[in-house]
């Protein structure tokens, strides 16, 4: 399968009054083509500074000291204004947690719909039915009536479903979705994880699922990035690393869900300490300072070590799946 | 056990349009009914959750209880008194505290760690004999070394906030904790420690508490009693391991379902609703979850169903409660 979008060992610093911020460190992810993949992480992890490092949307103070990111084999971080503006615009689309991100509040729905289909061929007409047709295949109710109204006239469940109808109204090549439920009811939730799922089999696109709910990635991804404190811990299909994950971070994160816990317990778990200070981060693993089971050796880098077929994760102690 | 506090027909109304507007619409369009009708005892040294979707009116009935919004109709007595005929509110908040929903921004930004819990006691006139230990002490209590006095509220991680607004809470020794979401906004790892701070606080100093939160994972392990909130009414509430295996109101069963989780392998029979909650001004006829609801049937659009006794326990307001038989089916 080839690769619709591909970041190989990207590292973006942001600059502090502290010195260097490293908010991201040797993260590479694969997303193929039609695949979806889930990169999940508590808050600080990078999630936010991964995404705007895709869209080259960075701050001011962020550089990328190495790193490459390619969409279709395309390397992104080297493409001009204009065509970072084409790409963003039909290849790579983006659906954020507040949908109000990606709608203009001044502006008609419909407007909006039309204005982002002129590149197509089509009448005014054309385009607006078009749109309809989008907003009722996104469950949208009175789809033409909806082209007249403005994004606060509608509950945020309906924006989101409108942002959503946007992004697949481009058939980009990749959605990247950016914890798009977050702010939503747990009914709406499922509501939204099941179109997402839907239209990525319409549309054939590749998705890069960014959340930092583990139920939701495994419910709709094929495979999960685990990041922690700016790196990529532990990778694999998600069968594998939710049942038998092999990262220190990732079992104490997947045994902290208490949905996990089907018995009433008085003591629910956690993972004690806080995120390492990224302009100072701990020599070695990451995870060090909170890890109970670091030995001497957690002091050097931890290679990346395969636990069964496409599974890894980066542990100097991390045991190869007999499953 | 004795009901610590007690609701009857509860109303919490709110001005719906403003203006001209207001002035030109027909009277009962003019408010919105945000709580409709709520009953419930909380019993002493109980844990109770209220649940619910956004804008199902949680915060509204925190507030309610605490007279922080007026009573268009009903009654809420605390410990035998009724705050209905203008109660010394003073006296009461002594007794019943409040975390609420957003941890950072209800600690006002100027004001130190140690100013922030001794708070309660200068709102009350209450005056200390040492300060500084009376701070280490609430901190202590609630997981924070002496180190946190000195900090202000953005130099806190979610989780701290938290611990701060708990010494809050329980600064003037209350009776009863009305707790606004607490574990909103906090990472999965952090979520577990501001728990158990509570599970252990409230054993205790033998607090009763109720709990409001969209967070269903939790409810095992915090409440002994649930209470099922939609469009400002309760639908269900009963003990919590009825309501988490079987769920008489078929809002709560989609309720319970929609709960993404962790495990590839769990099984997955879920009802997606259809449709989202409909708005405070255009309340469904008859029961007002029947637009979306995968079970009405014909006489739900035209009869409203009100709180029964359920046949496994506790009490709901649906003509057709599920019972074990069509769950499985
Ligand atoms: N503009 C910025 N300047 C300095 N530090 C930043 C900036 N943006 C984010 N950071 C820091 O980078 C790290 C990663 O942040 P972010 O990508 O927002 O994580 P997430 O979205 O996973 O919560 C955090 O430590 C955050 O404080
Ligand atoms: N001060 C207010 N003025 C007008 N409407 C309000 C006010 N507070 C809450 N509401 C409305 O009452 C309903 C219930 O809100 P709330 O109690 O905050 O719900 P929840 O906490 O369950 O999300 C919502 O429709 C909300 O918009
Ligand atoms: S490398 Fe060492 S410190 Fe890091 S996660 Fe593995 S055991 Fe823990
Ligand atoms: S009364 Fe009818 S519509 Fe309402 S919840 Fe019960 S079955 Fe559904
Ligand atoms: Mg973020
Ligand atoms: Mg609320």
């Amino acid at each position: 399968m080839s690769e619709a979008l591909k970041v190989e060992d990207l590292s973006v610093h942001y600059d502090t009054r502290e010195g260097a911020l490293q908010a991201l460190r040797d993260v590479s992810i694969t997303v193929p083509e039609g695949g979806i993949v889930g990169v999940v992480g508590e808050s600080g992890c990078g999630k936010s500074t991964l995404i705007n490092a895709l869209l080259q949307l960075l701050p001011e103070n962020a550089t990328i000291p190495a790193g490459r990111i390619t969409l279709q084999g395309e390397d992104v971080t080297r493409a001009g204004t204009r065509r970072l503006r084409q790409m963003r615009g039909q290849e790579i689309s983006v659906v954020f947690q507040d949908p109000m991100t990606s709608l203009n509040p001044v502006l008609s729905i419909g407007r909006q719909m039309r204005d982002i289909q002129y590149r197509q061929q089509g009448s005014r007409a054309a385009k607006d039915s078009r749109s309809a047709a989008m907003l009722g295949r996104v469950g949208i109710p009175d789809p033409v009536g909806k082209l007249a109204a403005y994004p606060h006239e509608l509950s945020g469940g309906m924006r989101q479903r409108v942002a959503i109808a946007m992004a697949a109204l481009m058939r980009p090549r990749v959605l990247i979705a950016d914890e798009p439920t977050t702010a939503l009811d747990a009914t709406l939730e499922v509501q939204i994880i099941e179109l997402l799922k839907e239209l990525q089999q319409e549309i054939g696109c590749a998705i890069l699922f960014i959340s930092h709910h583990l139920g939701v990635i495994a419910e709709l991804c094929d495979r999960v990035v685990v990041m922690y404190a700016g790196v990529a811990v532990e990778e694999g299909p998600v069968a594998d690393v939710f049942l038998r994950p092999g990262h220190p971070y990732t079992i104490k994160l997947i045994e902290c869900d208490p949905g996990k816990l089907k018995e009433k317990v008085t003591d629910l778990p956690s993972i004690p300490g806080s995120l390492p200070d990224l302009t100072d981060p701990p020599a070695g693993c990451i995870f060090r300072p909170r890890c109970d089971r670091a030995t001497e050796i957690c002091a050097t880098p931890p290679p990346r070590k395969g636990l069964n077929g496409a599974h890894w994760a980066a542990c100097h102690h991390a045991k190869v799946d007999k499953a | 056990m004795t009901a610590l506090l007690s609701l009857r027909d509860v109303v919490v109304e709110f001005p719906a349009l403003r203006g001209l507007k207001a002035l030109l619409a027909p009277p009962e369009k003019r408010r919105v009914r945000a709580l409709d009708g709520i009953s419930l005892d909380v019993l002493a040294g109980e844990t109770l959750a209220v649940v619910g979707e956004s804008g199902s009116g949680k915060t509204t009935l925190a507030r309610a209880i605490n007279g922080l919004v007026p009573l268009a109709g009903g009654q809420v007595s605390f410990d035998g008194m009724a705050l209905d005929e203008s109660p010394d509110w003073h006296a009461v908040r002594r007794r019943v505290a409040m975390m609420f929903q957003d941890p950072v921004g209800s600690l006002s930004p100027r004001k130190t760690v140690r100013d922030l819990v001794l708070e309660p006691f200068a709102i009350h006139g209450i005056r200390l004999q040492n300060r500084r230990d009376k701070a280490v002490e609430l901190l202590a209590d609630a997981g924070l070394g002496p180190d946190f006095l000195h900090r202000y509220p953005h130099q806190l991680s979610g989780g701290q906030a938290r611990r701060v607004g708990v010494a809050r809470a329980l600064a003037l020794t209350p009776a009863l904790v009305l707790a606004d979401e607490p574990t909103a906004g906090l990472d999965v790892s952090v979520q577990g420690e501001i728990l158990n701070l509570m599970n252990r606080i409230k054993a205790e100093h033998g607090l009763t508490t109720l709990i409001i939160t969209h967070n269903l994972n939790i409810l095992r392990h915090i409440a002994d009693r649930i209470a099922v909130m939609y469009l400002g009414r309760i639908v269900e509430i009963g003990p919590v391991e009825r309501l988490l295996s079987d769920p008489a109101h078929p809002y709560t069963r989609a309720l319970m379902a929609a709960n993404p989780e962790p495990d590839p392998t769990a099984r997955r029979e879920r009802i997606v609703l259809k449709g989202e909650t409909p708005a405070l001004n255009a309340r469904p006829p008859g029961c007002e979850f029947h637009p979306r609801c995968p079970v009405a049937r014909p006489d739900c659009a035209s009869r409203a169903p009100v709180l029964e006794p359920a046949t496994t326990g506790g009490r709901v307001a649906c003509h057709y409660p599920l019972t074990k038989e069509t769950l499985s089916a």
